[in-house]
């Protein structure tokens, strides 16, 4: 389990040093999650050697947004003088974004496929 | 009293309060007691009844809350299995990406704005569907309060996790690619463990768009806003 930590949090400070050498305003974490993913793909980490922590993080991952969450007692003011704008905003942006980014898959998808059948259909000819 | 600010205590009650929270759900099977929810809702109620405010909490939270970053790089596992089959259609998937983003800071912000919303709180509001480390520092780029924008992100994250598989249905998205995607462009990492619950597969693709939303909205953020601001 050691080396779980070991490796993982090696990763952590990868996407840390790059950030910091680079300042691109990226966060780290998702810098580390791509080297991480790339490395696995690569072959310079086997699976087995992050899996069991990975596992157990992203399983868990909501447990640590609370403290984040708990936040909110700092905003209650604002909130209360705004609450209709912040809620409707954001409850219509979550229905937009699931909406839009499925629609486009789907739409994309099939202008894809169509473009592939001709293809093949051309090939035949 | 004093005792209540010790860090021990503030992170014991934060474990203990997720984990009832945690069986609450399980035993009522009501989706709406969503454990980040009800665990925030009952630290915060707890903690003002001791008396204690948030930077004194935040001293022993800060310890858990170090675990995002290791806990959002070992997304990349799940992702890496699921590689072939993103490879196959990173264009189809990146094209989706980049269309959520935009309709997304779009219309949070023209919302926002149509219901009368100050400045500071439509630009704390404008990066919300990414996950916090992101959405903080496009926050106080772009003029906004980070610390607002901390506790939309987790809103947020927790209604998208609990509405967002019937909102797929409502909305007729139904391959289970483009289901995990777009939860996790709409509602981050809260919204992936969610989907991760449902399967590993829902999980990888919530994970890719709430990678790729997190780096389109830190570099697309700011143009937008200069567009329609």
């Amino acid at each position: 389990m050691i080396v779980q930590f070991g490796i993982l949090f090696a990763f952590v400070t990868l996407g840390e040093l790059v950030v910091w050498l680079t300042g691109w305003p990226v966060p780290s974490s998702i810098i580390g999650m791509i080297l991480l993913t790339t490395s696995l793909k690569a072959g310079v980490i086997k699976l087995n050697r992050v899996e069991r922590l990975s596992d157990f993080l992203t399983h868990n991952l909501g447990f640590f947004f609370v403290p984040a969450g708990v936040g909110l007692m700092n905003c209650l003011g604002i909130i209360s003088e705004q609450w209709l704008p912040i809620i409707a905003a954001s409850v219509v942006s979550t229905v937009v974004i699931i909406a839009v980014t499925g629609w486009t898959h789907r739409l994309v998808r099939k202008s894809l496929t169509r473009k592939k059948q001709q293809n093949t259909h051309l090939q035949k000819i | 009293m004093e005792f209540f600010t010790n860090k021990i205590f503030l992170i014991a009650a934060t474990f203990i309060s997720f984990m009832v929270a945690q069986q609450l759900q399980r035993r009522t099977g009501v989706k709406l007691l969503n454990p980040i929810l009800v665990s925030m809702i009952a630290m915060i109620v707890l903690l003002k009844s001791l008396g204690i405010d948030y930077d004194t909490y935040k001293a022993g939270g800060e310890y858990i809350e170090m675990w995002l970053k290791p806990a959002v790089v070992a997304l990349g596992v799940p992702l890496y299995r699921q590689l072939s089959s993103i490879r196959r259609q990173w264009l189809l998937l990146l094209l989706s990406e980049i269309a959520g983003c935009v309709a997304g800071i779009v219309s949070v912000v023209l919302v926002a704005k149509a219901l009368g919303a100050s400045h500071e709180i439509i630009m704390s509001l404008a990066p919300k569907a990414v996950t916090t480390p992101i959405a903080m520092e496009i926050s106080s780029a772009v003029g906004g309060i980070p610390a607002l924008t901390a506790a939309v992100v987790v809103c947020t994250g927790i209604f998208g996790g609990m509405a967002g598989f019937k909102i797929v249905k409502l909305t007729h998205v139904s391959s289970p690619i483009a289901q995990g995607l777009s939860i996790g462009t709409a509602a981050h990492a809260v919204g992936t463990s969610v989907a991760m619950e449902r399967s590993e597969h829902y999980g990888a693709f919530s994970s890719l768009g709430l990678t790729i939303n997190g780096l389109l909205t830190a570099m697309l953020t700011p143009f937008i806003l200069q567009l329609i601001d």
